[in-house]
This record gives structure tokens, C-alpha cells and sequence, in this order.
């Protein structure tokens, strides 16, 4: 009987442990959240595409095709397309391509896009100089603008044995409203918006 | 002085009533209450998915449109009902994987047997907290109410409830199901996993610091290794899925980004950290399954396990690779070639301590005095149903062959094969084992031996079709399907409605056995029965142990 002292104390003890590992662990799963994130960027990782300065000095003779893809979610009134289907370049060389931008909607409209690439072991060869993914992009009530990508694809996907039947990347957007207001609410803005003008 | 304390606690802190269960401290009575819930939620559980069979019996729409019609009044028009029964059957879908997960076989196996057996075998006269275990336990009731509450209000637009599968998968999961039906389900979830955190830190207290002298580790039942690996992967991965469930909470109310790609999240990752919590999980539901249909084996074969070290440390094995394959369920997410290869060869790698256990258990058998009683018989039961669904687990473990047959019927079966039938085995087979020493009554053995022939019959005529169908390309998570497919459904589902009966042999069992109360006896098993819960009374004192034994 007299040893329920010691016993009770030392029960504490793992059990706090225990419930230290699980908290723990909790904290891990939050941690993972911008490990993810930053392993993605390194790696390349689900297709997320690089950024560069500049283009590398010599490009090769071998060729490939990139293809563009272009979606807007439900919740953006936006027209959104790729101005050409795709390019077919040199390996090194830096290029140029446009989207299409319009606002179809009666009032400013504030998107921004996310980005990657496929086949997506391709992501850690595509590198972006200039993109207008890279920053948020108003358009005014019936605006429309060309929005540029340049870009390059790395000289060293030709040493990649996984790359090698691949003959075409596509580098594909989706844009999305970059309001925090439901798209009910901003129905009833742009109705009263109506009202006004008329 | 041991003596009067004994008597003391007997006759002045033996709560009765509702008190008695309420208020209860006692591992028996919680263990008790565990099975009982158990028993309820499997018998929820097992009517959902007797449902969606009648519903696959034949191709077209049956029965769902009418039963949203019954019961949530909704579906005027011929089309809406059509719509509002489509969303019920995946309602169904989702609340079927998490009941028969969270509350059936869980809290059958680490609350039930767990609380009953695992004091008894190593000499404690309780658990190591005892008002923590009965947390344990009353946090689940809530957590089941909540889950059925999240059937009954909005899901996705004009629907109710939640229908997006027990994986809770984004974008679904928040912005395709704005209703607070996907809240209710996390909250449920919250509850369910907070009960398993503080059952599996009492678990380790308990194996760790309330051994009887001479008990070391190398001693311990196998049932009690088992509960012990067990817990420590629930320790582990349910408080990732607390977060990543979090995480969906606040990304649906409160504005968060961590699943939303347009805020710079990336719903892949819930995947991941889904899988790196529910890939241990399914080991949680099977490991304890392996400790019981050890202790049945060696009971029956009349012989010591083969290879007991062999056996413990498999357990360790298969609970620590457990947690580096996770991305094998998410083969066709994009991953790189080689990743896949890595996820390919560790997962295979697990089949290799699974083969340990399942050649230790018939070497256990092999050149023993084998004795077919009714625990015995699920025992076998298990065996070979866990290993063919182990032999389809090791097809599945392939990246190339998943891409074929990932989201198919051949998935579906594979897991039913381990978890309906294999973990399920092994519960009606401790159920069976320890039913005398639990209530001190012996059941109907005929009534038993019924229940198991026609539970196995029915539940490989429902299961073994659906490999076929898998192959032949039939999609998961689908409430109709092409006339080609029709065959092996209704096969399929006369299966299930067989299944369905041998239930209700199962519960006229239990009735039988209450009713006529023949007396067990301490040790129905015999010498054999080696563990320290068979030289006890049966059912077993409300304190035990007060004189700790002495274990050589």
C-alpha cells in the first residue's frame, strides 16, 4: 500500500509525456504545412515551376513544344484564354507567350492565378522570368489586356532519364477572385452598382 | 490490512444503478459499456450498408430516391428525388466507413477487449487512470450523436449530410459542401479522436507501470503487445488528423487558405497528412485482431505461440513501416516515378512481418492437440481471410496496377477482406473467447458455430464478386452502374442480406446465453487458457488483484 505514492507519481510522468508526443505531434501536422511548401518549390514537386533572372547562356538545337491551358473559377466573372495553343522552342531559349484577359463583369475585379505544369516531373526544369502570376491583377468593368509569360525551359531535362519521352509541357493557370467576399454578396454589390449608374 | 481494504472497497464503493455505468471507474464496466456501444454502431453501421447492396442489387436507381423522399421530405419532382437519393446513398457511403471505423471497431477492440483484458493479463488491479478511462469512454456518445446529427442537416446545396467519402478530401470537403453538415462531421471526428488520445496515454501508463511483479515485457500476452503497438500509433498519427481536420474547419469558416489553391494552398496536402494518420489506422483496426487470434490459436492448439518474440516484434515492425508508406494510397495524385518506386517497395515491405505472423500462427497450430471450439473457428476464419485480403493488398501495393484499379470495386474488396472480415473475425472471435469469463455465462456453442458458417458464407459471397467487378473497371462510391456489372452485384448483395442474418443468430446468441444462464465456470477452455484472466472468477471480481500475483 505504501508504494501507491511512487506509482501514482511515475504514472504522471508517462502520461504527461505521452500527452507531450501528442501535442506534438499536432504541431508537426501545422509544421507540415510550410515544409510542404517549401519542399514543393525545391523539388519541384506536384509541377510547381521555378523563377529565374535570366535565361541561361546557350541553348541546345533540340527542341520541344509547350503547350498553354487556361481555367477560371466559378467564382470570377473573367473571360480567360491562352492567346496562342502553344510554341514549340529551343531548349535553353527564353520565350514569350500571352493570356487573354477580359472582365466580363460591371465592376473591378481583382484576380490572381495559380500555376504548375504537366507532366509534373517537368516543374523543376520550367522556369518563369517574368509571369503576371507572380502578382495580383485588376481589371477595370469590360477591360481586357494581353498578360505575358516568359520563360525558359532548363538545358538539363535533356540529362533526366524520367524526362526523356517527354515532347511537350503544359503550363496551365486557373485564376481565381482574390475578393474574400461570397459571390452572393457581390451580386447584390454590382445590382446596386446598377441602380446608381442608371 | 490487504484483506480489510479489500472488503472495504467491495461493499462501499460499488456504485449500482445507472451510477454504476454513469459514473464508472471500473475497466470492466467501461470495457462493458465499449462493447455494448460497439455492438449498437456496427448494428447502424451494418444497416447503411444492407441498404446501399439492396440499392447495387440491380442496375438503375431502387430504393434512394423514396428513402430522401421518407426522410428528408425532399424530391416533389421524379428529377429531385433522383438527385436528393444520389446524395443519400454517398451520405451513406461516408457514414458507414466512419461508423464501423470510429465506433465500431475501435471501441470494440482497444475500449472493449483492451479495457476488459489488458489490467487482467498483466496483474493490475485497474487501469492506470481510471476517471480518464471513463472520459475515454463518454466522449463517444456525443461524438456518434454529432455524426448522425451531420446526416440530418445542409450539406452541399439543397442536400443534407455529408458526401464526400471518410477521407473528408478538399475542395469537397470545404468550399462543395458550404452546409454545416462537414463541420458536424469534424466536430464528431474532434470528439472520437480525443477519446482514442486519452485511451491510448492511460494504455501506456498502464502496460508500462502497473505490471504485476515478475511481468516484464518479454512476458506479456501477445493481446497485450498488440494493445501496446496499437496505442502507440494512435498516439502518433490521430493528432495529425485532429490537425488537418482543424485545419478543414478553419479553412471552411474562418478564412483560412491551407487547402485552398487560391489563397496558396494545395488541397494534395490534406492528402498527405490524411494518409499519414489513416494508413497507421488501419493498423490500429487490425493489430489488436492479431493479439486476440493469437491467444485463440495457442488456447486451442493446446501449445505455447511459435515464435513469441518473433511474433511481438513483428507487431513493433509492422506498426513502425506503417508510417513511412502513406502516399501508396495516392499513387495517382502526380507523384514523381520515384517516389512511387519508394512507396511501391516499402509497402511491400510490411507483407514481410505479416507473413511472420501468419506462418507463427499455423506453425502454432501445426503438430497441436487442436481443438475446433467456436473461438477457434473465427480464428481460422481470420486467417484466411486476412491473408487473401493481405495477397490483394500486395497486388494494389503496385503503382502500375493501381493506376488501373484505384477507386475501383477491387479496392473496396481488398479492404473489406482485412477489415469486414479480418478485423471483424478476430472481434466475434474474442467476443466468442471471452464471453464466459465476461458475463460468466456460457452461449448456445451450436447457436456460435451457426453464426460463423453463415457469416462466412455470406460475407465471401459479398466480398469475392467485388473483385471481379474491380477488375472489370466498376467505380466506387457510385449508386448505379452499366448492365454489364449486374451479375456479381446481385451476388454481391444476396451475400450481404445472408451476412445481415447471421447477425441476428449473433444477437438471438446473446440473448440465448443471458436467458438460460448456464454457468461457465472459471476456465471453460482449460488448462490451455494460460493467461491471468482465466484463474479468476467468472465474470471476474469488481476488484481484482488486490494481492498482486507473482508472475515466474
Amino acid at each position: 500500500m505504501s508504494a501507491g505514492q511512487p506509482r501514482e507519481k511515475s504514472n504522471l510522468k508517462v502520461a504527461i509525456v505521452a500527452g507531450g508526443v501528442a501535442m506534438g505531434m499536432v504541431g508537426v501536422a501545422y509544421a507540415a504545412v510550410p515544409l510542404y511548401q517549401i519542399f514543393c518549390q525545391i523539388t519541384g514537386f506536384g509541377g510547381t515551376t521555378q523563377r529565374a533572372d535570366a535565361s541561361p547562356q546557350q541553348a541546345l538545337d533540340q527542341k520541344i513544344t509547350v503547350a498553354f491551358d487556361a481555367n477560371v473559377n466559378a467564382s470570377l466573372s473573367w473571360e480567360f484564354v491562352p492567346s496562342q495553343h502553344s510554341q514549340t522552342i529551343r531548349i535553353g531559349e527564353q520565350a514569350l507567350a500571352f493570356y487573354k484577359a477580359v472582365n466580363t463583369s460591371r465592376r473591378p475585379v481583382t484576380g490572381t492565378a495559380t500555376f504548375n505544369v504537366t507532366p509534373v516531373g517537368a516543374g523543376v526544369y520550367f522556369s518563369k522570368i517574368e509571369c503576371f502570376c507572380f502578382t495580383e491583377q485588376t481589371l477595370q468593368p469590360g477591360q481586357s489586356i494581353d498578360m505575358p509569360v516568359s520563360y525558359f525551359v532548363d538545358p538539363d531535362i535533356v540529362k533526366d532519364p524520367d524526362m526523356k519521352s517527354v515532347k511537350t509541357i503544359t503550363l496551365s493557370y486557373t485564376f481565381y477572385a482574390v475578393d474574400e467576399e461570397p459571390v452572393k454578396t457581390s451580386s447584390t454589390t454590382s445590382s446596386q452598382h446598377d441602380n446608381t449608374v442608371n | 490490512m490487504a484483506n480489510a481494504t479489500t472488503a472495504h472497497d467491495d461493499h462501499e464503493h460499488n456504485p449500482t444503478g445507472w451510477r454504476r455505468y454513469v459514473y464508472s471507474t471500473n475497466h470492466k464496466d467501461i470495457g462493458t459499456m465499449y462493447l455494448w456501444f460497439a455492438i449498437f454502431s456496427g448494428l447502424v453501421g451494418g444497416f447503411m450498408s444492407i441498404m446501399m447492396r439492396w440499392e447495387l442489387m440491380e442496375p438503375g436507381i431502387q430504393i434512394f430516391h423514396g428513402l430522401a423522399h421518407m426522410v428528408y421530405g425532399i424530391g416533389d419532382t421524379s428529377a429531385d428525388a433522383i438527385d436528393a437519393g444520389k446524395n443519400m446513398f454517398n451520405v451513406f457511403v461516408t457514414a458507414h466507413g466512419l461508423l464501423m471505423i470510429f465506433f465500431m471497431v475501435m471501441p470494440a477492440m482497444i475500449g472493449g477487449f483492451g479495457n476488459w483484458f489488458v489490467p487482467l493479463m498483466i496483474g493490475a488491479p485497474d487501469m492506470a487512470f481510471p476517471r480518464m478511462n471513463n472520459i475515454s469512454f463518454w466522449l463517444l456518445p456525443p461524438a456518434l450523436i454529432l455524426l448522425v446529427l451531420s446526416m440530418f442537416v445542409e450539406g452541399s446545396s439543397g442536400t443534407f449530410g455529408v458526401g464526400g467519402g471518410w477521407t473528408l478530401y478538399p475542395p469537397y470537403s470545404t468550399t462543395g459542401q458550404p452546409g454545416p453538415a462537414v463541420d458536424f462531421a469534424i466536430l464528431s471526428m474532434h470528439l472520437a479522436g480525443a477519446s482514442s488520445i486519452l485511451g491510448a496515454i492511460n494504455f501506456i501508463t498502464t502496460i508500462f507501470n502497473m505490471r504485476a511483479p515478475g511481468m516484464t515485457l518479454h512476458k506479456m500476452p501477445l493481446f497485450v503487445w498488440s494493445v501496446l503497438v496499437t496505442v502507440f500509433l494512435l498516439l502518433l498519427s490521430l493528432p495529425v488528423f485532429a490537425g488537418a481536420i482543424t485545419m478543414l474547419l478553419t479553412d471552411r469558416n474562418f478564412g483560412t487558405s491551407f487547402f485552398r489553391p487560391e489563397g496558396g494552398g494545395d488541397p494534395i496536402l490534406y492528402q498527405h497528412l490524411f494518409w499519414f494518420f489513416a494508413h497507421p489506422e488501419v493498423y490500429i483496426l487490425i493489430l489488436p485482431g492479431f493479439g486476440i487470434v493469437s491467444q485463440i490459436i495457442s488456447t486451442f492448439s493446446k501449445k505455447p505461440v511459435f515464435g513469441y518474440l518473433g511474433m511481438a516484434y513483428a507487431m513493433v515492425a509492422i506498426g513502425l513501416v506503417g508510417f513511412i508508406v502513406w502516399a501508396h494510397h495516392m499513387y495517382t495524385v502526380g507523384m514523381a516515378v520515384d517516389t512511387q518506386a519508394y512507396f511501391v517497395a516499402a509497402t511491400m515491405v510490411i507483407a514481410v512481418p505479416t507473413g511472420v505472423k501468419i506462418f507463427s500462427w499455423i506453425a502454432t497450430m501445426w503438430g497441436g492437440s487442436i481443438e475446433f471450439r467456436t473461438p477457434m473457428l473465427w480464428a481460422i476464419g481470420f486467417i484466411f481471410l486476412f491473408t487473401v485480403g493481405g495477397v490483394t493488398g500486395v497486388v494494389l501495393a503496385n503503382a502500375g496496377v493501381d493506376r488501373s484499379l484505384h477507386d475501383t470495386y477491387y479496392v473496396v474488396a481488398h479492404f473489406h477482406y482485412v477489415l469486414s472480415l479480418g478485423a471483424v473475425f478476430s472481434i466475434f472471435g474474442g467476443w466468442y473467447y471471452w464471453f464466459p469469463k465476461m458475463f460468466g455465462y456460457m452461449y448456445n456453442p451450436t447457436l456460435a458455430r451457426a453464426h460463423f458458417w453463415i457469416q462466412f458464407i455470406g460475407v465471401n459471397l459479398l466480398f469475392f464478386p467485388q473483385h471481379f467487378l474491380g477488375l472489370a473497371g466498376m467505380p466506387r462510391r457510385y449508386i448505379d452502374y452499366p448492365d454489364v456489372f449486374a451479375g456479381w452485384n446481385y451476388v454481391s448483395s444476396i451475400g450481404s442480406y445472408i451476412s445481415a442474418f447471421s447477425i441476428l443468430i449473433f444477437l438471438w446468441c446473446i440473448i440465448e446465453a443471458f436467458m438460460k444462464k448456464r454457468v461457465a465456470g472459471d476456465n471453460p477452455w482449460g488448462e490451455s487458457a494460460t493467461t491471468l484472466e482465466w484463474t479468476l472468477s467468472s465474470p471476474p471480481p469488481f476488484h481484482q488483484f488486490s494481492t498482486l500475483p507473482v508472475i515466474r
